[in-house]
């Protein structure tokens, strides 16, 4: 059961339908919408969204999901190079070259090579997503427990050794992520923990209202606080790229691809952390680094690019693992569940109908998305602009129904507060709060992976470096987190920006 | 000021359509959307039930059923979040025995009381069945038991649905009747279970009869915990044929809160035994191998209290609760 044309075929076939083709544009539009926003991001996006499933089919509303997800990164990059605000914080790279492109007067190029690079990206990441998802599907099944642990426990240590200067933060805030999720019942026996003799307390604390909290709630806090309100716009000259524009472009596009997408099949490498890697990278390629930061077209090419890579390589994990590697992704999941769908090795085999049809939607997502960004930059500008009094207010109720809506229980909504707070203040500190959010998300998972995995082996922890991919996963995550303290030693830590925003 | 006069007309015709909507709705039950809770993982028995029914139970009711998850702790997650929800009948979920009889007896506080839930249909059964590889060495119960005997105690594994659930009890029973030590690894559903056993993670699966007739060609059952063999799986021997009296297996049905009105009850139990008599329903579920069950409120209520005495009777026996 690998890659055959017929399930692709097939796949096309139902995307095509007039209803989907409808669902796949409204999601564009929205993910769009959500990336041009800044305090609003796919993360919220879907979960606010998600509702609106109980009345879609389920194919036509995962694939609204996930081209909202798609779809806000390419938004992301609109507001980051015309205002110099991004609107995700996988855009921030992009602010750096592509704003001071504006103020040459090259924003329309600079917009137009962001777009290219993202339907580049969008299109070989679908068609490796299509040729590697089914093989890995099958190949998931060597994943036992152990395997699902080391793999969870290599991204959470990646995610902490990214925390730069501030390593013993990042593990702070990772704790704090961990001890979030352990409120309420034990998912392997039931028992109670943290709970405090409260009854509200054993149902726990749901991790879309942690995040939810943590972006949007947060976001409107710092916003207030800086009484962001008016944004100037910039006058956009002329639109096409020219052909010096371009042609730096191509090797960024090609290699920052490859980049968002290897690491982006990895838990914990959202979007925002690619991003800068792939900066990072093209500024080490470039013949002239001294650019970067000055307007260089590479600088807004490599993060736009590797952002999309990296929001398409997400969907392989999820697919054939069930594994999700960032937060839309467990937003995603969560979808998934909600209609019965149980993402893992048998997904490809118990509803092939479904997947091809998400997988091939994706192509022509990519196809709408470019026909919706390059024309409607104007409009995307001018909703910046709406003042922050209203957009506020409409985010933070958003937020609240979003979180209602999970499941239904008031509870969901203070916490998602409360973590709107501990947000502001891990922002405030300098706290990473990438760490923390990969951690609650990934609780249930890893506390379920371990427990059986110690069940499987009478309580020997050896078990995740006896079994060959398990000890891989193992060696790389000690290897990340003594780079990390090495790094600390030395003082030769990189100052890496994962916790600007939504990712 | 005419302006005025106009709004202030329009906002009282609509506040007052809306108090006449709510009254109307208050009046007949059900008059919204029906939430039906699942407590396990999709693709589980508990999910491919609540899809057999869907449409049938739209029908029967005349109104949208929104069927959602809420996994955990082996289904006590969603039970206990179940008693504490609105008793207005617009919220039910699906329950198992022995489930729900023994995460009371056996983790002290489960969050929720067996007879906290306000039983409303019982629909299904399906016995314990105990699954290997096709390429398993083990052809037989017999030979399974042999290598349980030769292998240290606890190496060979046996993946199931949840703890305290039927799943988790045939194995304990199994260790008893046949002197050995299988070590039990639950999982969030009998769905999730199934890629364990594809990459040989677990020995062997205790599962439902519904898995070993779903994944004919890539399992080998070993054993039925039924008392006679099962229509759709003939070839599957009893447990009893081999030599172990082990008769075990899980019931579904769906409970409300506690103190939902009796009324309200019967209009949701009327309704699922319409659902679980039409004949397309019906032909499914056989299919499936799962055995039809036709119990509104008293007699689930009844079975219920039956099962609470013979399970604390097999717990004290079996050493997991104290005597």
């Amino acid at each position: 059961m690998g890659f055959s044309f017929d399930y692709l075929l097939q796949g096309f076939a139902i995307a095509l339908t007039w209803q989907n083709l409808f669902w796949a544009a409204v999601g564009c539009f929205i993910g769009t919408l959500v990336g041009v926003l800044p305090g609003i991001g796919p993360v919220s996006g879907i979960a606010i969204l998600l509702p609106l499933t109980a009345v879609l089919p389920p194919t036509s509303a995962i694939i609204m999901m996930a081209s909202i997800y798609y779809g806000a990164m390419y938004g992301g990059s609109t507001t980051a190079i015309v205002v110099n605000i991004p609107g995700e914080a996988s855009s921030v790279p992009t602010a750096m070259d592509g704003y001071q492109l504006a103020k040459q007067g090259k924003a329309g190029p600079a917009l137009a090579v962001a777009a290219i690079g993202s339907f580049v990206a969008g299109t070989i990441s679908v068609i490796a997503l299509t040729l590697f998802a089914p093989i890995l599907a099958q190949f998931a099944v060597v994943f036992g427990p152990p395997e699902y642990f080391a793999l969870m426990f290599m991204g959470l240590s990646l995610v902490i050794s990214l925390s730069g200067r501030a390593l013993l933060k990042g593990i702070i805030s990772t704790a704090l992520g961990l001890t979030a999720a352990l409120v309420g019942q034990d998912p392997l026996t039931g028992a109670e923990r943290l709970t405090f003799g409260s009854v509200t307390l054993t149902v726990g604390m749901d991790f879309i209202a942690i995040i939810v909290g943590l972006f949007a709630i947060t976001e409107v806090m710092v916003n207030v606080e800086q009484r962001i309100s008016t944004i100037s716009e910039m006058e956009i000259k002329s639109w096409m790229p020219t052909w010096e524009d371009l042609k730096p472009c191509w090797g960024t596009f090609l290699r920052s691809t490859a980049v968002g997408f290897f690491l982006g099949l990895l838990p914990g490498c959202a979007p925002s952390v690619t991003s800068f890697v792939a900066y990072d990278l093209e500024k080490r390629v470039s013949k002239h680094p001294e650019r970067f930061g000055s307007g260089a077209m590479e600088g807004v090419a490599a993060p736009e690019t590797s952002n999309n890579a990296t929001s398409t390589a997400g969907f392989v994990p999820l697919f054939s693992f069930g594994l999700p590697t960032a937060p839309s992704m467990a937003v995603l999941l969560g979808g998934l569940m909600m209609y019965g769908l149980q993402p893992g090795p048998m997904l490809f085999i118990q509803n092939p109908d479904f997947v091809w049809a998400v997988i091939a939607s994706m192509y022509i997502g990519n196809v709408m998305l470019l026909v919706l960004n390059l024309p409607l930059i104007g409009v995307w500008v001018r909703i910046v602009r709406i003042p922050f009094y209203i957009l506020g207010p409409l985010i933070v109720f958003c937020a609240i129904v979003g979180t209602y809506s999970v499941r239904f229980q008031t509870f969901d909504i203070w916490v998602m507060l409360l973590f709107g707070v501990i947000g502001y203040f891990m922002r405030k500190l300098g706290f990473p709060i990438a760490p923390m959010v990969l951690a609650s998300v990934l609780a249930q998972m890893l506390e379920t992976a371990l427990g059986q995995s110690l069940l499987i082996s009478q309580g020997s922890p050896v078990v995740f470096f006896t079994r060959p991919i398990a000890a891989v996963f193992m060696v790389l995550a000690f290897v990340s987190i003594g780079r990390g303290i090495w790094a600390q030693i030395t003082a030769k830590a990189p100052e890496v920006v994962t916790d600007d925003a939504e990712y | 000021m005419k302006k005025m006069t106009i709004s202030c007309i329009v906002l009282a015709a609509i506040l007052a359509l809306i108090w006449v909507g709510a009254a109307g709705a208050a009046d007949k039950f059900p008059g919204k959307r029906i939430t039906y809770k699942i407590c396990f993982n999709p693709g589980g028995e508990s999910d491919i039930t609540a899809r057999f029914q869907e449409a049938a139970l739209k029908k029967a009711l005349g109104v949208d059923v929104n069927i959602t998850y809420q996994i955990g702790g082996g289904g006590a997650l969603c039970w206990a979040e179940l008693v504490r929800t609105t008793p207005d009948g617009y919220t039910i979920a699906g329950h198992n025995l022995p489930h729900t009889v023994l995460q009371p007896l056996e983790m002290g506080n489960a969050g929720y009381k067996t007879l906290d839930l306000k039983q409303i249909y019982m629909f299904e059964s399906t016995p314990n069945v105990l699954l290997v590889r096709n390429d398993s060495p083990y052809k037989t119960l017999k030979d399974f038991v042999e290598g349980a005997k030769k292998n240290p105690p606890g190496v060979f594994t046996v993946g199931g649905s949840g703890t305290s659930s039927a799943n988790d009890l045939g194995t304990t029973m199994l260790n008893k009747a046949a002197g050995i030590k299988l070590t039990y690894i639950p999982f969030g559903g009998t769905g999730s279970a199934i890629p364990a056993l594809l990459g040989s993670h677990v020995t062997a699966l205790m599962t439902y009869s519904t898995m070993a007739a779903q994944h004919k060609g890539r399992f080998r059952a070993l054993a039925i915990a039924s008392e006679k063999r099962m229509e759709v799986l003939p070839d599957v021997p009893t447990f009893k044929e081999q030599g172990y009296d082990i008769v075990e297996g899980a019931y579904r049905g769906v409970a409300a809160p506690p103190g939902t009105p009796d009324e309200i009850v019967k209009i949701l139990a009327d309704a699922f035994d319409k659902v679980m008599k039409d004949p397309d329903v019906k032909k499914k579920m056989d299919q499936n191998a799962f055995k039809t069950e036709f119990m509104g409120p008293e007699e689930s209520l009844a079975l219920v209290k039956k099962k609470m005495v013979e399970y604390e009777q097999i717990m004290k026996e079996l050493g997991r609760i104290k005597k």
